[in-house]
């Protein structure tokens, strides 16, 4: 099914290249959607079943590749609105190019959360960093050709350090005598595997997987990348591209919770952890670009992941559910952002205000995903969160828990100036003339959204809970 | 046999860290792309002809060949001044590269690992380092991209130490070449050229908050 499924992946991009047949290319979208859910659906028949030696749907896998179903259908709905809106610039070519890319980017993130082993999953980021490339560079001018340099740059040594982590794993099962890479292998046989190796291994996969998760040290990139793509697709790579950093990391820390440099792991990313924090902190509170704001959201988001990972106990539970939840929540504000742009043709803090008057139900979906991206009471993520926080006083980890309270109430100030000013400051300068009217309608799929967050975190679904409990135990 | 190929591979980058021209860069990478030919042939016994010669094949075409020839070409044809430009004068860098291919022999003295060789892993991390300490010190984008290529032949002469037991992680890294090589140098820095008149980084550097 898994070749089945890439044969066809391989085949809509290579016909959404070449067609220029604008009905052809919404059918073969179509087509595109209802393969993956299908394929979705599929592999949650088919749990922990090996699939060609490499892939294995695991409990997490299956969880990711749930929330990527859903996110992909608004995305590429609006991705579509997104070509028809910017017309003038669009030709059949760039239109296939983008769309084409898109299925790559979904298609190869669904294929890394899968994998059962750590080269294959490096393939697919790979392909990740090849597809996301394209779509930074949809634009074709000198600010996205310098956001998609710095991206596939810092990308392109994130994947070396990754394979030179892998290599060291693989010193380290060449002197225990294993042949088998696979992440089964390695959870059973970790207590044979030589300390050395096994830490530089760590460092170097956790430093690698960092640029696509976003978190310090190599955050950078995703930052300008998220600002210069179109915002659909800026909705991916906050959402469903972090997911494979979250992936990679989960598994290679699950290899290392199994054996005695489990505390060392959990302090380096605990330092990670708060670091991100706090430079997500520094930029959001004196930041005036809207679009990467929301970049650095996701950055600070990231951090409390990997701060309830360290913490272990029901911190992992509440890693893992809070990564499901930011992936819901993170696309609305950048698909959100796409219409604000529509109205005021900026993206500077100081060019934007009075969103009620120009689009009424824009400005109150603004308004709730910045309650849910913030985690205050109804959202979704305040669920996650404040477990999270629960994990780290039971950690004894008051210290930690107390300065990333600090941080978060900043961050909360600084999201929210920005956003009041957005929404009810009448701006300095406005040609009242140009504002399009916004259908409805556009803001209909992130309300979705937001509600599935609140829903998944207040009243999961069983089927939910169990795989969410299955996932929990690979982590001792 | 491969301990000298090593060591002139190590000596090589004592060499890079003071050198002036962009085309004695080239040079040394064609230079290593030759060791590290040398160094699978002698390294690799194991593995089956083809493989070999695939591998064979992908070090002496793309690493020493292809590579740098092309990159001659963008220099030439997006009219690239031949001074490298280092931040740090060349005396500080020979330092630093000295001081960095020490510190990877008094770390590799704390392995005790029999089943690896230890030369492998002293010249693979210095070649690594190295290749960083050139991207952060060198101004060029070039330059960037010729750093990358030193710290690709460090990983591969790290993925030759396991290379007989897993032949497919030597493809793998072949692979990252391939994809480095593709994507960084065919696409984008050919893009470079075109938007930009004067490739440096001064002029990718307007996106910060």
């Amino acid at each position: 099914m898994i070749l089945l499924f890439l044969a066809l992946v391989l085949l809509i991009c290579v016909l959404l290249y070449f067609n220029k047949n604008t009905v052809v290319n919404y059918a073969l979208l179509g087509i595109f959607l209802a393969v993956l859910i299908g394929f979705g659906l599929y592999e949650y028949l088919h749990l922990n079943v090996v699939q060609y030696t490499y892939f294995k749907p695991d409990a997490l896998g299956i969880l990711l590749l749930m929330v990527l179903c859903v996110v992909a259908v608004p995305v590429i709905i609006h991705g579509g609105r997104y070509i028809e809106v910017h017309n003038v610039d669009e030709t059949p070519r760039s239109r296939g190019l983008f769309f084409a890319a898109m299925v790559l980017l979904i298609s190869a993130c669904s294929m890394a959360y899968l994998s059962n082993h750590i080269a294959v999953t490096w393939i697919f980021v790979e392909l990740t960093t090849l597809s996301a490339s394209a779509l930074i560079y949809h634009h074709r001018n000198i600010r996205a050709l310098e956001g998609v340099w710095k991206y596939v740059f810092i990308c392109a040594i994130s994947i070396t350090f990754i394979y030179i982590g892998i290599l060291f794993l693989s010193l380290s099962l060449k002197q225990a005598g294993i042949s088998d890479m696979s992440f089964q292998s390695l959870y059973e046989n970790s207590s044979k595997l030589n300390p050395f190796w096994l830490k530089l291994s760590f460092l170097f996969i956790f430093t690698g997987f960092t640029a696509k998760l976003g978190l310090v040290p190599m955050y950078t990139a995703g930052i300008d990348a998220k600002d210069k793509a179109p915002a659909p697709a800026g909705a991916l790579l906050s959402s469903v591209l972090m997911n494979v950093g979250f992936i990679g990391i989960f598994r290679i820390y699950a290899v290392v919770a199994h054996t005695p440099l489990r505390h060392w792991a959990d302090s380096i990313m605990i330092i990670a952890a708060l670091l991100s924090i706090f430079v997500a902190t520094v930029y959001m509170t004196r930041i005036k670009n809207i679009k990467r704001m929301f970049a650095y959201s996701g950055i600070e988001h990231m951090g409390l992941v990997m701060l309830g990972l360290s913490a272990g106990g029901i911190g992992v539970y509440a890693a893992i559910l809070h990564v499901i939840l930011h992936t819901l929540v993170k696309p609305t504000l950048f698909l959100q952002y796409n219409q604000v742009y529509w109205v005021y043709q900026s993206k500077s803090i100081y060019d934007v205000g009075n969103y009620f008057k120009y689009n009424k139900t824009g400005a109150i979906l603004m308004l709730l995903a910045f309650i849910s991206a913030t985690a205050m009471p109804p959202s979704g993520l305040f669920v996650s969160e404040f477990l999270i926080f629960q994990s780290l006083f039971q950690a004894h980890s008051i210290v930690i828990l107390l300065v990333v309270l600090l941080l978060l109430t900043m961050i909360i100030w600084g999201f929210g100036s920005n956003i009041f000013k957005l929404l009810f400051t009448p701006p300095s300068t406005m040609d009242e003339s140009a504002v399009p009217r916004i259908s409805p309608w556009e803001s209909f799929s992130q309300y979705v959204l937001l509600a599935l967050a609140v829903y998944v975190a207040y009243n999961p679904p069983m089927e939910m809970v169990n795989l969410l409990k299955e996932a929990v135990k690979i982590i001792p | 046999m491969t301990d000298i190929l090593l060591i002139a591979l190590a000596m090589s980058l004592l060499y890079i860290s003071i050198a002036n021209r962009l085309s004695t860069y080239l040079s040394i990478l064609v230079f290593q792309g030759f060791l590290l030919f040398g160094t699978t042939y002698l390294t690799l016994t194991h593995i089956s002809p083809l493989n070999l010669l695939l591998i064979m094949l992908e070090t002496i075409v793309f690493k020493a060949l292809v590579v740098p020839w092309f990159l001659n070409h963008l220099i030439k044809r997006n009219h690239i001044t031949r001074i490298a430009e280092p931040y740090l004068p060349n005396f500080v860098s020979l330092i630093i590269v000295t001081l960095i291919i020490v510190a990877t022999i008094i770390m590799s003295g704390s392995i005790d690992d029999k089943n690896i060789d230890k030369t492998f892993f002293v010249v693979a991390l210095s070649t690594l380092f190295t290749g960083l300490y050139l991207i952060v010190t060198r101004k060029k984008i070039i330059t960037h991209v010729i750093g990358y290529l030193i710290i690709e032949n460090g990983v591969f002469i790290l993925s030759l130490a396991v290379g007989n037991e897993m032949p497919m992680l030597v493809n793998l890294g072949i692979m990252l070449d391939i994809f480095a090589s593709v994507l960084i140098l065919g696409v984008f820095f050919n893009k470079i050229g075109d938007v930009l008149k004067d490739p440096d980084v001064n002029r990718l550097s307007n996106l910060k908050d």
